[in-house]
């Protein structure tokens, strides 16, 4: 599990991380939400113990990865956004590498790597340079880097961004088996669909601060929960639609130019409502182009936390999320003070 | 202790993996040192007056040379590991601390080591001789691997400490090219104004320079004392490296 309790961290003045809590069970996922620069990047590297906070403490399995790193070093498995594999080695002898410098003797180092490969469907290219491999295949392997040493936290750093669509969904069902079997994961990222998928609990941070935490419907049920989604054919009508659908569920939310009316649920169950709305339109002869019950999404859920969607905020201020070289560049100097030895 | 070794070995080996596999930068790496021995020996060579054969005066300089310049590959290569994310990934693991920049200096040392035997190859196609014995030879080889691991270790440090590709080649080449050759690398430090004749003196690279020639050529070197250039060859290495691999391994710890 991963116990983090008042961690800090500044860069010149500039506050990456404002004092954040956090808990990650045993055999869970909690997915970190927030936009570029709200310190996910910074908390990332603090667990993997690859810079220091100002204060705070962060345990790994009950193992203070401030005071002991190196025994946090062997409970944690890092996969990032930039796939650090070695890009003249083939994947084989990239896992094999890894396996070594967890101190595995060579035979055992051979036989991790080849399940390792076999199980992330790498064994076909496990022989050629990793250079040759596609995106999806780098960050498979990446994330098979992180695995060969067994470890019972894995911390996973956006780790499909830029990936397609059915690369996606492949890693998820992977990481949902790890889960199962017991690995503890904390995984950042910006796309809110994956949180929902793969997440058991969200912590939202925005400026390096939490500004909301809970399990993904606790979140989108905060955001006042389902509503009946409706369009009318004759965006004319509407006034008298409104009417008729006043008395129904919560007050209508009317977009008159284009059609659109919006009944939240609010108590009532979420069939009933959409029910009772298309036999009024029924009744009344209205045309409906389109009727349906929506859950909010997280994207709206975030976008009322922290008043800007995911992806806009692209203010460099912070270290948060930058690539690791242009945190170095950046921060270089500030960081002098303070990393885990 | 075993697993310093150990994890130094594991990383050793895969820099000289990626050295076979780009080996475009290894025949970069010989082809100025190549360009150095003709242009000395057949362009400049004439005019420089040393006493006795040039070629044999200017091959021990170009080693000299060959073993620092090799270390421009030190600098790029760390300062890669780290903006590709390779020292992250190193750095999460629980691995030995130094193994990463140990591995890569090792490394780099096979590396100018194979550079050097072919700098001699070209030397002795172009009249250059061993005239001092095989075991001196061989001891020449040796005082120069110390040399320059020990100067590697201020290249890694270099390494770890530029911001872009760029400043990596010129913060490892510029302060070693003014000091390559103001020196006794290719012309007598007599020929000098006094000024720079008395900083060259009292260099290092004059130091392992003059205990090459004096190793390789024995008496016809005059005017130096063989113990005494091999000792503060050794000397100056030995605070190289000390002073820069304690330096880099802190930098490396600190480098998030």
């Amino acid at each position: 599990m991963i116990e983090v309790s008042g961690i800090t961290k500044s860069y010149g003045a500039t506050k990456a991380l404002a004092g954040v809590d956090l808990t990650v069970e045993r055999g869970t996922v909690l997915g970190l939400l927030g936009p570029n620069g709200a310190g996910k990047t910074t908390l990332v590297r603090i667990l993997a113990t690859l810079l220091k906070p100002d204060s705070g403490t962060a345990r790994i399995d009950g193992i203070d990865v401030l005071a002991e790193p190196q025994r946090a070093r062997e409970l944690i498995g890092l996969a990032g956004q930039y796939a650090a594999v070695d890009e003249l080695l083939t994947g084989r002898e990239n896992l094999e590498m890894v396996g070594r410098l967890y101190g595995l003797p060579r035979h055992e180092a051979r036989k991790r790597a080849a399940e390792v490969l076999e199980r992330l469907t790498l064994t076909d290219a496990g022989n050629r340079a990793v250079r040759t491999y596609s995106g999806g295949m780098r960050r498979r392997l990446d994330l098979g880097a992180s695995l060969v040493g067994r470890p019972s936290v894995l911390i996973l750093d956006e780790p499909t961004t830029g990936l397609d669509p059915r690369t996606r969904s492949e890693l998820w069902d992977f990481l949902h088996d790890l889960v199962h079997q017991g690995t503890t994961v904390l995984l950042t990222t910006q796309y809110l669909d994956e949180a929902d998928i793969l997440a058991d609990r969200i912590v939202v941070i925005d400026r390096g601060s939490v500004i909301a935490e809970g399990a993904p419907d606790e979140l989108k049920q905060r955001q006042g929960g389902d509503v009946v989604d409706l369009k009318v054919s004759d965006p004319s009508v509407i006034p008298t639609d409104a009417e008729m659908l006043s008395g129904i569920a919560g007050r209508p939310q009317i977009d008159s130019r284009s059609g659109r009316i919006l009944v939240p649920v609010g108590g009532e169950r979420g069939v009933d409502v959409l029910t009772a709305v298309a036999r009024k339109m029924t009744d009344n002869n209205i045309a409906l182009d389109d009727l349906a019950i929506h859950r909010p999404s997280l994207d709206d859920v975030f976008l009322a936390l922290t008043g800007h969607t995911t992806a806009t905020e692209t203010d460099t201020t912070h270290d948060g999320d930058a690539p690791p070289g242009a945190a170095n560049r950046r921060s270089r100097r500030a960081q002098r003070a303070g990393a885990v030895s | 202790m075993a697993s310093t070794i150990g994890d130094s070995i594991v990383i050793t080996k895969r820099n000289l993996l990626r050295m076979v596999r780009t080996p475009q930068l290894i025949i970069f790496n010989s082809v100025q040192p190549v360009m150095f021995v003709l242009l000395f020996r057949y362009v400049f060579g004439g005019a420089i007056n040393t006493g006795g054969e040039y070629v044999n005066y200017l091959i021990p300089g170009v080693l000299v040379q060959t073993a620092m310049f090799g270390g421009t590959g030190t600098t790029i290569g760390l300062h890669d590991d780290l903006s590709k994310g390779m020292i992250d990934r190193f750095r999460s693991l629980p691995m030995a601390r130094s193994a990463v920049l140990t591995g890569r200096v090792l490394a780099d040392l096979v590396r100018n080591l194979f550079v050097m035997l072919l700098m001699i190859g070209v030397g002795m196609a172009v009249g250059f001789r061993f005239n001092n014995g095989f075991f001196p030879a061989l001891a020449a080889i040796a005082v120069l691997m110390a040399f320059s691991g020990a100067f590697l270790w201020f290249f890694a440090l270099m390494g770890l400490s530029v911001k872009d590709p760029e400043s990596a080649q010129i913060a490892s080449f510029l302060p070693i090219f003014p000091l390559t050759f103001a020196a006794s690398t290719f012309v007598p430090l007599e020929s000098m104004p006094s000024w720079l004749a008395a900083f060259a003196r009292n260099q290092p690279i004059t130091h392992c320079v003059n205990a090459v020639r004096k190793l390789t050529q024995g008496d016809a070197i005059q005017g130096v004392s063989l113990s005494n250039a091999v000792s503060l060859t050794l000397i100056w290495s030995a605070g190289v490296l000390v002073v820069f691999s304690a330096l880099s391994i802190r930098r490396y710890r600190r480098v998030g």
